[in-house]
């Protein structure tokens, strides 16, 4: 089915923040950033901004109402820096005026003056220095240091991953309507309204309650509006209670790219050993967090790195052990896969360097070691349900490996200027909020008198259609057209206490709530029939397809009309749905329980032509063989994989950020960070839906699709390394991604790595 | 354009038809745009995502009076400056939606295939679209790719948005009547509004009076470069637009030379059929640069003025040994060599008020050779790390004459002298190739930026210049024979 969203979007219809009409006396905001990434502040004047013309206010610290905080888990992140800075793009100071330009033109006169502290952006140094957000974690299975020894292989090497800009199209914007009585609205580009809601009270000295948040869809998030949306946000609040007027904030791109956060680096030592013929029997690893100068959201990041550090293998013998490293760079956040890709990455990178030594290629090693149904975790959850070896299985059914492997061999033999290879790539992604109170949600459903229904739910429409998934588990609930069904903004004041669209959830838990509400009001609406109808048992009474049905026989009551009488006959016509995922546990102090609800498995293969004259490469295709469950809607779905393929991909080739020593970023434009574009797609890119894989712990029996395609696209930097084997055999593999035509070349050609 | 005084201020008016309506806007000529039609008229369908040319969410369609018929092409509205488009015109997504509201039939293939999630970039994709069916001569879906070129989603990795476009090509491919008016078969289908007919009578009735270029006025040619680097400033600055004056735009052959005008666009370089007839590989080439939306502003002379390190289309030029005619704004003409332009980083012979009018080459010999090279972080509208051309001519046995540019590894755009000394009456080998490379080497001085460290740029020029040869002579150089 189609999503509704879509047709408004076609036609440059469908409201953004941006496109919202402005008020006559609206504020515009323009942030003061550090340009030091560690100093103490020495000096801040900002009396010749305030002077500028248009200029309405400039804010400091000591502005703040309330609270200098928005950290959300550790408060460590003042709104506005007090006394020092910790990396480059620390917000200083607000200059609020009557255009947009004044504002920016006056920012540059606020003069300060910072002392600067020794700076570092390198997490193994950091974790040296003992600058950890939390004590690292551990987990554990079996008992590796005796399980060496039963190993005929036994190896040792570095994974390094780079981070990720999320270049959401829409860049980071808000606006602040005061109301009376101190109230504030707040109309906030998040995925996580009700963060936005709390940090907003505590600066402004509030009540949650006094706070509210609204937002009708995102231009792309991807995890980069969960954490990081708050701040601005919170500033638009802060600048519309100081001035008294609607205040709004929209970063410029350069402003995005430079100073917001985005996917976390890694340093990784891995240790993998194993049987000659390939099986896994122990596996070790001490991933370094680059956490950037605030918590953010990393320690939940890093978790998901810990749960992912085996991705779809069985092994016996794990111990895995992560820090959170603090340094001098802008924030790092969620991004979708939220750790686990970084943890993949390593696992992947380990089989690479063994296959290698073992003479075996990796494939072999990677079918032989696939987690089996009732397998156990590192963290003590068993496998239930798994579909790692159907979803492999079924996609070498489809893609022939030894025509493959036959068919690159010849080509390799008769081609020096280039090369090709392969690689495949399995997943396995739990799903539930690994913070485990998150994992619930709310709907509020109305149905009116005129058969047409509305809802509000927790969830934040960003792209990924879950809006409409939505209005279809209510149509399918209550077995009336979708058309009938119309979802509203999300609000805080009206569905309260939500969690952030974010965790691949946000159908499963909403629609699940939503369906809970249907099921409310279609009790209710049944009895009015039975009423109407002058049938004593409501258990009678059915609806099919918008037709009112007793004892299996069709009446001739219509949806219309019956909620036109229900109404009449003064029946409540709305609910709130709360659901609450069951059966979820985890203990911290062992590192084990059953965090996730569910995994979602698949495999993907990927095909890679490198230039060895050039050192560039392409992708010749993609196949995928996906796990689903049973789709709500196939279109949105696959539109999910297929985008998080190609963000995959961007993260281990062409995506890379770069910084300097002293912690400036050196990437601080668009024109310096290139995204895969439509050339860089592959041209064959195939996926197929898992069949038979009804999934009973999600709503209509569905599956989670967000974020775990996007660990599909790792395979891509295997690919390359496999063709680049090919051109260069024995030289000694790397682990660095993004795997730039740059090092691609260095790889070749031997000069600079 | 037309002046009033009021309050002692010169208000300039600015005429333009946006969609299906006159504008008349006093306005400064040098606000972009995009924030133009988004902020003062409130249409809202094109976005912004960058305003630096990168993401293509700001597309709309610019259609300038040629003849009796007006030529659309797709840009980029955040860099386009107001007084660019006086006696033109707009057209955004709301000019081609159906009054109806239903979709018309690129908006329906895009829903149809799942091919906009978030939808911020779907108004700049179907405008570049729209552009496409307006020019492509036989719908193909490489002209189709090439038109959405700088368009760039990051919700949907483009796969569902290539088969919305394959399918729309196939279909429309059938439908196309080569011998029919183009618009009049687009209004048919609904892809276009049935007023668009009658712009080219509407905007004939704008005065055509050409104010003259000031001799203070900043010349702002495609504006691709200057509205990047200092918007601010040219905001409110006295402007001249070339892209107004549009003698100066063509290409053509003048005796044994090749000339294009001083303000012919990168993309009319890209159409160019002489260009074809002498480069065999054109399109390829200069589908290296930049974008669509950025190719149909961009000029040539832009290009060379903006004395970017890296600038491709300067270092295409640099060996074909061209000659710039410079005219100075009290009519004073000149002539320099290009290789001769270059004083230092951004420093140029060149002063203000001096106008490129033209650039000109002796046209190649039909054997000679050429071949451009560039490899970027992403292959497509991205910066080279390095890039390179040669002009070659040889026997077969023995290299006569050759001539090698390299960008990325100084501070201005190199005409390597030594290198070409190192080849030119040397035999067509290998051998040959490897000693100039090594000649080449002390002829450059790259430096480590986000584009590569020193070393690397080093390399990859190296690899270049071999890519050069055996493109060319493939069956005189192999890259084991290089290695
Ligand atoms: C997204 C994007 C991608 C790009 N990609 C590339 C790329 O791949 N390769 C590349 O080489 N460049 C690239 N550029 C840079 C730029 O587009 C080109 O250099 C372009 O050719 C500049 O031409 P213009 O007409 O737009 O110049 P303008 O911005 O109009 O002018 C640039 C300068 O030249 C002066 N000028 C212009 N014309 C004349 C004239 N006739 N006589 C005297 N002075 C003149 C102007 O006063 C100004 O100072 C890119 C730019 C953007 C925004
Ligand atoms: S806003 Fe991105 S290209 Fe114009
Ligand atoms: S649909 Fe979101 S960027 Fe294209």
């Amino acid at each position: 089915m189609k999503n509704f969203d879509t047709m408004m979007h076609v036609r440059g219809e469908s409201i953004f923040i941006d496109d919202l009409p402005e008020w006559a006396e609206l504020q515009h905001l323009a942030v003061v950033f550090s340009n030091v990434a560690h100093g103490t502040i020495k000096r801040l004047d900002v009396s010749r901004a305030a002077a500028a013309p248009g200029v309405t206010r400039v804010i400091t610290a000591a502005d703040i109402p309330g609270e200098n905080q928005i950290g959300g888990i550790f408060p460590d992140e003042p709104l506005l820096a007090e006394g020092s800075v910790h990396f480059v793009g620390d917000p200083l100071a607000i200059v609020v005026a009557r255009t947009r330009e004044e504002a920016y033109a006056a920012r540059r006169l606020v003069e300060f003056e910072i002392d600067p502290l020794p700076v570092v952006t390198d997490p193994r140094e950091s974790f040296k220095n003992g600058t950890l957000i939390q004590p690292p974690r551990t987990f554990a299975l079996g008992d590796t240091d005796k399980a060496w020894a039963d190993c005929d292989l036994v190896i040792e090497g570095t994974a390094e991953n780079g981070g990720q800009e999320h270049f959401y199209l829409e860049t980071q914007i808000a606006v602040a309507v005061p109301q009376e009585n101190g109230e504030m609205k707040l109309i906030s580009s998040t995925q996580s309204p009700t963060v936005v809601q709390k940090a907003a009270a505590r600066v402004l000295g509030v009540p949650q309650h006094a706070v509210e948040v609204e937002l009708k869809r995102l231009g792309g998030a991807f995890g980069g509006k969960e954490d990081q949306a708050t701040a601005w946000a919170v500033m638009a609040a802060l600048a519309a209670r100081v001035t008294g007027k609607p205040a709004k904030i929209c970063l410029d791109r350069r402003e995005d790219i430079t100073f917001t956060g985005k996917r976390h680096p890694y340093s990784t030592d891995f240790k993998i050993g194993l049987k000659k013929d390939g099986t896994i029997v122990a596996f070790q690893a001490m991933y370094y967090q680059n956490s950037g100068a605030v918590a953010d959201l990393s320690t939940s990041i890093l978790e998901r790195t810990l749960y992912h550090a085996t991705n779809s293998y069985n092994i016996p013998h794990v111990r895995v052990t992560a820090a959170a490293c603090y340094t001098n760079l802008h924030p790092y956040t969620a991004f979708r896969g939220f750790g686990g890709p970084q943890g993949m990455y390593v696992i992947e990178s380990a089989i690479r360097q063994a296959a290698e030594k073992l003479g075996l290629p990796a494939h072999v090693i990677q079918r032989k070691n696939l987690l089996k149904e009732g397998d156990l975790f590192p963290y003590g959850q068993y496998t239930e349900r798994c579909q790692a070896e159907r979803t492999w299985d079924e996609l070498v059914a489809r893609q022939d490996l030894s025509a493959l492997q036959k068919r690159i061999d010849q080509y390799n033999a008769s081609h020096t200027d280039s090369k090709k290879g392969f690689a495949l790539m399995p997943i396995c992604f739990g799903i539930s909020f690994t913070t485990l109170f998150l994992n619930q949600a709310g709907a509020l459903v109305h149905v009116y008198a005129d058969g047409s229904v509305t809802v509000s739910t927790g969830v934040v429409e960003m792209g990924q259609g879950v809006h409409m998934k939505i209005m279809q588990v209510i149509a399918r609930t209550l077995s009336i057209d979708v058309r009938r069904v119309h979802t509203q903004t999300t609000n805080t004041f009206k569905v309260a206490n939500t969690s952030p669209t974010a965790a691949s959830s946000g159908a499963d838990m909403n629609g699940k709530a939503a369906e809970i509400a249907c099921s409310e009001i279609l009790g209710r609406l049944k009895t009015a029939a039975a009423a109407i109808l002058g049938h004593n048992n409501p258990g009678d009474i059915q609806i099919r397809d918008e037709v009112v049905w007793c004892e299996g026989r069709e009446t001739q009551l219509k949806w219309k009309e019956l909620v036109q009488k229900a109404y009449l006959m003064k029946t409540n016509m709305s609910a709130y749905g709360h659901y609450a995922v069951p059966n979820l546990t985890f203990d911290k102090t062992k590192e084990k329980g059953r965090p996730f609800a569910y995994h979602v498995y698949g495999t993907a293969l990927i095909e890679a032509t490198v230039d060895c004259i050039r050192g560039t490469y392409r992708f010749d295709a993609v196949h995928m063989v996906h796990d689903i469950g049973r789709s709500i809607n196939e279109l949105i779905d696959e539109g999910q994989v297929y985008g998080a393929l190609m963000q995959g991909i961007g993260w281990v080739t062409m995506e890379e950020l770069l910084y300097s020593k002293e912690g400036k970023p050196l990437v601080d434009s668009l024109s310096k960070y290139k995204v895969p574009d439509m050339r860089f797609t592959p041209e064959t890119v195939s996926l197929h839906f898992l069949e038979n894989a009804d999934n009973p712990y999600a709503v209509m029996n569905s599956k989670a699709v967000g974020e775990p395609p996007l660990m599909y696209g790792i395979g891509a930097y295997f690919a390359v390394l496999n063709a680049l084997a090919a051109a260069r055999p024995g030289r000694e593999l790397f682990f660095s991604a993004p795997l730039t035509p740059k090092k691609v070349l260095s790889f070749l050609y031997g000069e600079a790595r | 354009m037309c002046r009033s005084a009021q309050w002692g201020v010169a208000i300039i008016m600015l005429g333009f038809l946006l969609n299906n309506d006159v504008i008349s806007t006093e306005q400064p000529a040098g606000k972009v745009v995009l924030d133009y039609i988004r902020r003062d008229e409130r249409k809202t369908g094109t976005k912004e995502g960058c305003k630096e040319g990168e993401c293509g969410a700001c597309t709309v369609l610019l259609g300038c009076l040629s003849g009796k018929k007006v030529v659309y092409r797709n840009v980029a509205s955040c860099l386009v400056p107001l007084g660019d488009v006086a006696g033109r015109h707009v057209v955004t997504i709301e000019g081609v939606n159906k009054p109806d509201g239903s979709l018309n039939p690129v908006q329906q293939a895009f829903v149809d295939e799942g091919a906009t999630q978030c939808g911020f970039c779907t108004p700049g994709f179907i405008m570049s679209l729209t552009a496409f069916f307006l020019n492509s001569p036989d719908l193909s879906f490489e002209d189709a790719l090439d038109a959405v070129d700088g368009n760039v989603c990051r919700c949907t990795g483009h796969v569902a948005i290539r088969k919305a476009i394959a399918n729309l090509c196939a279909e429309y491919r059938k439908r196309l009547d080569p011998a029919r008016d183009r618009l009049e078969q687009l209004v048919e289908w609904e892809i276009v509004q049935p007023w668009m007919k009658d712009v080219p009578a509407r905007l004939g009735a704008f005065a055509a009076d050409k104010p003259a270029r000031e001799r203070d006025a900043i010349v702002v040619a495609g504006g691709t470069d200057a509205f990047v680097q200092r918007p601010e400033a040219l905001r409110h600055a006295k402007l001249a637009f070339l892209s107004q004056q549009t003698e100066l735009s063509y290409i053509r052959e003048e005796g044994g030379s090749i000339v294009i005008g001083g303000g012919t666009t990168v993309e009319d370089l890209r159409r160019s059929d002489l260009f074809a007839s002498i480069f065999p590989d054109n399109v390829r080439n200069l589908n290296l640069v930049s974008s669509t939306i950025m190719r149909n502003r961009a000029t040539v002379a832009g290009n060379i003025v903006n004395a970017s390190p890296i600038a491709d289309i300067t270092i295409m030029l640099l060996v074909l040994g061209c000659t710039l005619d410079i005219e100075s704004h009290e009519g004073t003409r000149r002539q320099v060599s290009l290789d001769r332009l270059y004083k230092g980083y951004k420093q140029l012979d060149l002063i203000s008020g001096e106008l490129i009018t033209a650039i000109r080459f002796p046209k190649p010999v039909a054997a000679a050779r050429y071949s451009f090279e560039k490899v970027s972080q992403r292959e497509f509208l991205d910066i080279a790390s390095a890039n390179t051309a040669l002009l070659v001519e040889t026997d077969g046995k023995t290299i006569s004459r050759a001539l090698v540019s390299a960008g990325g590894v100084a501070p201005v755009p190199l005409l390597l002298e030594k290198t070409a000394a190192a080849l030119t009456g040397k035999p067509l080998s290998p051998a040959t190739v490897k000693a100039a490379a090594v000649v080449m080497a002390g002829e450059i001085a790259p430096i480590d930026d986000v584009r590569g460290t020193a070393a690397y740029k080093r390399t990859l020029l190296r690899q270049l210049m071999y890519a050069h040869w055996i493109k060319l002579f493939p069956a005189e150089f192999s890259l084991e024979a290089l290695a």
